[in-house]
């Protein structure tokens, strides 16, 4: 019999369609569609200057907008050779370990709903509510930041704002304990979740899997320790590895991530260096108000860029970054003009979908679910 | 910070894993070869690309083990007109290459990886979506993010960005 899963199903976390081809309670054959929420982001950001696709990048993964900012600025300034001040960096990296939690969190409480566990959902979303104030401090929106620009960042964090997110990060380990203790231990989650949808390291290489997905089933990948970018390579950190590949070594992968980042946060603000926090490079970034008030110079810049853009010498780049999903990666192509010839993403949960039918064929309906949600798919980064 | 020129010749970049595997191989088997912004871009005839692909995955010394994407690019109103374009990951090595093939306008078809990587196949159906390029021995190379009766190919350059009204 073939059942149709979605696109209209809560715990499909958007619009992903599966069919599945079952046999009584048992899968044969698992066939993800997709597509619902295509938009053409990729078509758009040939029609805009350099500057003008950073809000766009927001909106492919709306639970991880930063991550997203990052990756594409990162791109960008690769291509012009840009060198930003270490403020910008260590603030970009915190923002970007702030994500990090922000995403796992919903990813937690969804996950553990679509499951049963209905408490942790209401716990996980009390912490994101006070990430998201602080996004909002810092950017003034709450989910599609585009804090992050070429060049820097946009404005100085508010007065405060440090303050704030030393007592959120002290405060922080004690609640990963209250999400632990609901789940990690609970006879009920651990029938649900351990050898359900298991999916050994080999499969998960041959079929581009990255992130999480990959390092529960044991392989040693994580790209802010191998390929650091950003100034993570000042940083200490953990990278929490799985063995079996199942639903609940990718749980405790992020559970353990959830520490690990708020690790990093403590450590940039305890390292925050003084300075300025966008790059001197007046052709690209724009200039502060008061010196367009009183220089000509700044004034004519400001004009140039918000009218014409600016040039990017001809070339091609592919930047990854560790999005909570995996590998996200941007490849930025110029021809010399003031807007991007080709700008591809590479989504990682567009790549670990495909995981999906490995896990599930063979196994029961049931657990269809606990994979889905082990995957952590976010429907908005898969279209685009 | 001012950017250094790409280099080109070859005799430089042949320390470089990926390069030395592939000129060991077969010295046909690449066209030619770009370092620029800290990467490494080889051009591959159309017919290399598959078996080329399976010799860097089992690299003895640096496999590049992970096919991090494939996409492509269109020079409209160039010939040719396609560049096919795979990166690939090294996950022990931490390295990574970028290989290319460059296709004409007129019929676009490359062999399929998927042989190789079982991963290339969503990639591979959203470059046949967007782009209209083939992937010759591609299990199931059917429209992935646009609609089953779609006409055109929206990420070529010919296609207008508001689409045909």
């Amino acid at each position: 019999m073939i059942l149709n899963m979605g696109p209209q199903h809560p715990s499909t976390h958007g619009v992903l369609r599966v069919l599945l081809e079952i046999d009584g309670e048992n899968i044969v054959r698992v066939m993800p569609d997709i597509g619902y929420l295509h938009t053409g982001i990729e078509k758009t950001c040939e029609a805009k200057f350099y500057q003008q696709v950073v809000p766009l990048t927001d909106r492919i993964d709306y639970l991880c907008p930063m991550t997203n900012n990052l990756c594409y600025v990162l791109a960008v300034e690769k291509l012009l050779g840009l060198e930003i001040p270490p403020k910008a960096q260590w603030l970009r990296v915190m923002l970007n370990e702030l994500t990090r939690i922000n995403s796992h969190l919903v990813w937690l409480g969804t996950h553990a709903m679509d499951i049963g566990a209905m408490t942790v959902l209401l716990y996980c979303f009390r912490e994101r509510e006070d990430i998201l104030r602080l996004f909002e401090a810092v950017s003034g929106q709450r989910m599609m930041t585009s804090y992050f620009r070429i060049g820097g960042v946009a404005l100085e964090p508010p007065l405060g704002f440090f303050e704030r997110v030393k007592e959120f990060a002290d405060r922080f380990p004690s609640k990963v304990d209250e999400y632990e203790n609901l789940l990690t231990g609970n006879p009920i989650w651990k029938l649900r979740t351990k050898d359900v949808a298991t999916i050994s390291a080999e499969d998960a290489i041959a079929l581009s899997a990255t992130g999480p997905t990959l390092r529960a089933s044991g392989v040693d990948i994580d790209l802010r320790r191998d390929a650091p970018y950003s100034g993570y390579d000042n940083f200490k950190f953990n990278v929490p590895l799985g063995k079996n590949g199942d639903v609940f070594d990718r749980y405790m992968c992020r559970v353990k991530e959830l520490r690990e980042s708020i690790g990093i946060v403590k450590q940039a603000l305890e390292g925050m260096p003084q300075g300025p926090i966008k790059a001197d490079a007046p052709k690209v970034v724009l200039p502060d108000r008061e010196k367009m008030k009183t220089q000509m110079e700044a004034l004519i810049y400001h004009f140039k860029i918000v009218t014409e853009g600016f040039s990017v010498p001809p070339g091609e780049v592919y930047q990854a970054v560790e999005s909570p999903r995996g590998e996200m990666g941007y490849y930025v192509v110029s021809d010399g003009t003031a807007k991007p010839y080709r700008v591809h993403m590479r989504s990682a949960c567009f790549a670990n979908l495909q995981t999906l039918p490995t896990m599930c064929e063979g196994h029961l309906l049931a657990d269809v679910i606990a994979a889905i949600g082990s995957i952590d798919i976010v429907l908005g980064e898969i279209d685009r | 910070m001012a950017l250094a020129p790409a280099i080109t010749d070859l005799e430089q970049l042949k320390d470089h894993p990926a390069l030395a595997r592939l000129l060991a191989w077969d010295a046909a088997a690449v066209q030619s070869a770009k370092f620029d912004r800290n990467e490494l871009t080889v051009y591959i005839p159309k017919a290399a690309i598959r078996e080329a692909c399976a010799l860097l995955r089992d690299h003895r010394d640096c496999p590049f083990n992970l096919l991090s994407d494939i996409t492509c690019v269109d020079w409209y109103p160039n010939e040719p007109r396609f560049e096919v374009v795979y990166h690939l990951y090294s996950i022990s090595k931490k390295e990574r290459v970028r290989l290319k093939v460059k296709l004409d306008g007129e019929s676009p078809v490359v062999d399929s990886v998927t042989s190789v990587w079982r991963g290339a196949n969503y990639f591979e159906r959203e470059v046949f979506d967007l782009f209209g390029v083939r992937f010759s021995g591609h299990p199931y190379l059917r429209r992935i993010l646009m609609p089953e009766d779609w006409e055109g190919h929206p990420l070529r350059k010919d296609y207008p960005v508001e689409g045909y009204r």
